[in-house]
Order: structure tokens, then C-alpha cells, then sequence
């Protein structure tokens, strides 16, 4: 309770000293809007129902890429982790496209998919991918050995080993890799959006972009604060119970 | 009616290990673990197998179990070929190596599940009774990061003793335990032995331990592993470590040891 009263003041300060400086005129009110206007702009843009169109857009363009690059590195992850071959090729690619920044996808996937929701999808899922495919591989390395040997001396085949128990002992770590993919599919998602204009759909990054153009601040600064708010809300809504199962039963962590 | 069944204490097995020897390559050449051992042990039999480190004990141990292949030579159980891990043969390691993400009757459960013949309620009951067994039935559903060190291990030997294995294969299960744990577990040990009828096989360095459990202490030397000698230990059962008579038979497989380790190279010649 205390916790959450003092988080409330300090917001509540931090929009009071957002508003003195509109009040200033450190810059022009067209640049800098006041609160005031962009609560407004939030409030009409909820009501008139833009504001969740857009968000239902690129929540489906983000789970879709998102779930194509879970899929696709969690197996990929177990493979370069277990077979040196996938290691030296697959792997090294993998490392080598992860430092790529996401935005970098935008103009080949502009050239090779237009302006398509395929484009979209591609740069999501070039985002997530690598980062999900590392930290997979790198959660099976740190399996200790002596669980394998427990589990066949038990009578475990190959598969019933991966599935029951190399998979599930990496799991803190693929946990942070997914997490951290979400992260990269987020802001890759973002950028795809402002720089791909298509007709299919009205994404949040588009309706940030349009901002610009018609020059209403307020719209920006409110779309930005919406973005903020889910990636907030996924955050505390999807990985936090997961990480508080793991932290619970591995004994990690604060409890 | 099933699960009755498998409650039942199967038939321990007789081992018989014949010429068993196993190098390994390391940067510096090839070692030697182990060099044509033989011996042999009889179904319901409490072997310790005992020896500096670098004597092949735990090797040995891993090649019983199926997890390792000697180069040559061969481990018969009930006159069949050991070629690899099988439930009839458990093992429990120095480290519980207890899965984490299971609470501790999941772990039970783990090797239970992997029996064909069990349906879900009867693997239950039968890990309820192995729990019963090192007496943590209260603590079925507690995370293994809650228990403590001695508490960790008598789940890792309810989790061997589950699937009814007819040998049970101990390499140092209580090396990294605190001495009043020790002597406790040491207690349980013999009484499951006793209930259970089980082959047991235990490896460790500590010679008090080994005069304590085993019927049979068996001698190692190091570079190679050699087995050297034998010691039938004929005490009355329970046991206290903390006999006389027990201290006895110690120091005297401690006096072999010695003789073993610091004048390797004067026995060699003698053979």
C-alpha cells in the first residue's frame, strides 16, 4: 500500500512538472503539448474506438510474427545446441544477425515483399528470432549432464530426455530469451510500422507516424504513452506469473 | 491388486564383472581406470567398493549401471550382458540430481511414469509408499530447493527404490553430507536393505562407512584400478559407526590402503 503510494506521487509530479514546463513556454505549445490536451487526445481516441482498432492490428501482427519466431527457435535453439554441425553454421548466423538492429530488415523486406503484411511479419520475425534461437541454445548448455544420466538410468529414451527434462531444466533461460524476443519483436514491430504504409491495417506505428504528419503532437505523445502502457501490461499480465512460478520452484530470485 | 504387485520386493540380482577394463584419453595419453577387474556378487548382497580417488570405483559403478561401455571385458547381471541403463539397476549419485522444476513426489513420480504397467493413481500410491519408506511423506508436494541436504538425498533414494530395481548402485551418496546427517542415513540405509532385499553396490573413499554397510569391503589401488583385497566384514546388523569392533575392521583395511598407495611400484614387482 505504501509501495503504491509513494509510485503514485511520484507520477503525479512528474506530470506536474511536465505541465509547468508547457506553462514555461521552454518550447512552442504546437511542439510541446500540455497533458491537459494529450489526455484529451487519449480520451477521443478510446472513444471513437481508432486508438483500440489500431492496437488490436499490432497486437495480431506482433503475436503472429512472435509466435513464428518461438517456434521456429526453440527447435532451431535445441539444435545448434546438441549437434556441432548446426553449431558452426546455423549458430554462427544466428549470432551474427542477432546484433543486427531490427530496423535494418525494413528496406530489403520493403524490396522483396512491398507494401504487404508479409513485409510486416518478415521484420518481426527477423526481429525475435535470433535472440530466442540464442538464448535456447544457450539454456541447454547450461543443463547440467548429471540430469540426462539421472533421467536414462531411469529408463528415459532420447525424446522422453529432451521433452522431459532437457527442455524443461533450460526453461529459466528460454524464458528470458522469449521475453527478450518479445522486447525485439516490439520495437521491430514499431519500426516496420512507421516506415510500411499499408491499407490492410491501421497499426499503432501508424497512427504514431500520422501524428507527425498532421503535426498534433499531443497524438504522438499519446500513442507513445499507449505503447508504453501495453508493453507494460504484457509484461506484468504474461512473463511475470511464468518468472514467479520459476523463481518459486528453483528456489531463485526474490520470493 | 496392481499396485500390490509392484510393492512386492522383486528378486535381488547377482552381478558378475569379468575382466572389465576401461582407458581413457586425455590430453597427457591414454589412462588406465580400470585393469581387467573381476569379481562377483551375489544376489542380496551389500558390497562397498572402496579406494583412493583415481582407482576406477565410480567408473566401475557407471559401467554396471549401463552409462558407460568397458573396452573390454563384460558385467553379466543374472547371467545377461549389461549393454545399458536399464530400471533393474538404479543409481544414486554423490549429487542428488534431483529435477528442480518437479516438487519432490514429481520426482518420485519421474521414473514410475516411465513403468508401461502403472496407471497415474497407482504410480501415486506407489510413490507415496517409497516417501513413507524415508519417512518425507509430509514434504510430497515441498520444492526441492526447500529441503535440506539429507532430506534431498533420502528423495533421490526414494526416486531409486520406486521403480523396484533389483540392484541399487550408490557412488559417495553421502560424501557431501554433515556427519550426524551421515549416521542417520546410515541407519535408514540398513533398515531399507533388510525390507527391501536389494543388491546394493556402494562406492565410496571413506573406510569406516564401507566397514559400516557392506557385507564385503572390496579394495581398490589407483594407476590402474586394481581391485587388491577383500575384507568380510561379520558384524551384527543395525551397526554404529561408532563401535569398536567396527573401528577395527577399519583400521585395518586403512593399514591395506596404505600399504597400496604409498609402495604401488614394490606390489607391481611383487606380482
Amino acid at each position: 500500500m505504501k509501495r503504491l503510494f509513494s509510485s503514485t506521487l511520484f507520477f503525479i509530479v512528474l506530470i506536474l512538472i511536465w505541465h509547468f514546463l508547457v506553462l514555461a513556454k521552454v518550447k512552442s505549445p504546437v511542439l510541446l503539448p500540455d497533458p491537459v490536451s494529450v489526455w484529451e487526445y487519449l480520451r477521443t481516441a478510446i472513444l471513437d474506438g481508432s486508438l483500440f482498432d489500431a492496437t488490436l492490428v499490432t497486437i495480431r501482427r506482433l503475436l503472429s510474427g512472435y509466435g513464428i519466431g518461438i517456434l521456429l527457435g526453440i527447435p532451431v535453439g535445441m539444435l545448434t545446441a546438441r549437434f556441432r554441425f548446426m553449431e558452426d553454421t546455423v549458430g554462427v548466423i544466428a549470432l551474427g544477425l542477432q546484433t543486427l538492429p531490427s530496423v535494418c530488415w525494413v528496406p530489403l523486406a520493403l524490396v522483396w515483399f512491398g507494401q504487404t503484411e508479409g513485409a510486416m511479419l518478415f521484420v518481426v520475425v527477423m526481429g525475435s528470432l535470433w535472440s530466442i534461437i540464442i538464448s535456447t541454445d544457450n539454456g541447454i548448455r547450461n543443463v547440467p549432464p548429471i540430469f540426462a544420466r539421472a533421467a536414462r538410468t531411469m529408463g528415459a529414451k532420447q525424446f522422453y530426455t529432451w521433452t522431459r527434462v532437457i527442455l524443461p531444466a533450460s526453461a529459466p533461460f528460454v524464458v528470458t530469451g522469449m521475453k527478450q524476443g518479445w522486447a525485439f519483436a516490439w520495437r521491430s514491430l514499431m519500426a516496420a510500422e512507421i516506415f510500411v504504409t499499408i491499407l490492410t491495417g491501421f497499426g499503432l506505428g501508424q497512427l504514431l507516424e500520422y501524428g507527425r504528419d498532421l503535426h498534433s503532437m499531443d497524438q504522438v505523445i499519446g500513442v507513445m504513452l499507449a505503447i508504453v502502457l501495453i508493453g507494460l501490461l504484457v509484461d506484468k499480465l504474461l512473463f511475470s506469473p511464468i518468472e514467479h512460478f520459476l523463481h518459486r520452484r528453483w528456489g531463485t530470485g526474490r520470493t | 491388486m496392481s499396485v500390490q504387485d509392484e510393492l512386492k520386493s522383486v528378486p535381488p540380482a547377482k552381478l558378475f564383472i569379468d575382466g572389465v577394463t576401461k582407458d581413457f584419453t586425455t590430453r597427457s595419453g591414454t589412462l588406465r581406470a580400470l585393469d581387467h577387474v573381476s569379481f562377483q556378487i551375489n544376489e542380496g548382497d551389500f558390497v562397498c567398493l572402496v579406494g583412493p580417488s583415481g582407482c576406477g570405483k565410480s567408473t566401475l559403478l557407471n559401467i554396471i549401471a549401463g552409462l558407460e561401455l568397458p573396452d573390454s571385458g563384460l558385467t553379466l547381471m543374472n547371467g545377461k550382458p549389461v549393454t545399458k541403463p536399464g530400471r533393474d539397476r538404479m543409481v544414486m549419485f554423490q549429487e542428488p540430481a534431483l529435477f528442480p522444476w518437479l516438487d519432490v513426489m514429481g520426482n518420485v513420480l519421474f521414473g514410475l511414469r516411465l513403468k508401461p504397467n502403472l496407471n497415474k493413481k497407482e504410480c501415486c500410491e506407489v510413490a507415496q509408499f517409497y516417501l513413507r519408506l524415508v519417512g518425507l511423506e509430509e514434504f510430497a508436494h515441498s520444492n526441492i530447493h526447500e529441503l535440506s541436504g539429507g532430506m534431498k538425498q533420502r528423495v533421490a533414494l526414494a526416486r531409486s527404490l520406486a521403480p523396484n530395481p533389483r540392484v541399487l548402485l550408490m557412488d559417495e551418496p553421502f560424501a557431501a553430507l554433515d556427519a550426524l546427517t551421515r549416521e542417520q542415513l546410515y541407519g535408514d540405509i540398513q533398515r531399507i536393505w533388510a525390507e527391501r532385499a536389494k543388491t546394493i553396490v556402494f562406492v565410496t573413499h571413506n573406510v569406516r562407512e564401507a566397514a559400516c554397510l557392506g557385507n564385503r569391503v572390496i579394495l581398490f589401488s589407483p594407476h590402474p584400478g586394481r581391485v587388491r583385497e577383500e575384507f568380510q566384514i561379520d558384524l551384527p546388523r543395525p551397526r554404529d559407526i561408532n563401535s569398536v569392533e567396527l573401528a577395527k575392521y577399519a583400521s585395518r583395511i586403512t593399514r591395506a590402503l596404505r600399504g597400496y598407495v604409498d609402495a604401488p611400484d614394490a606390489e607391481l614387482g611383487a606380482e
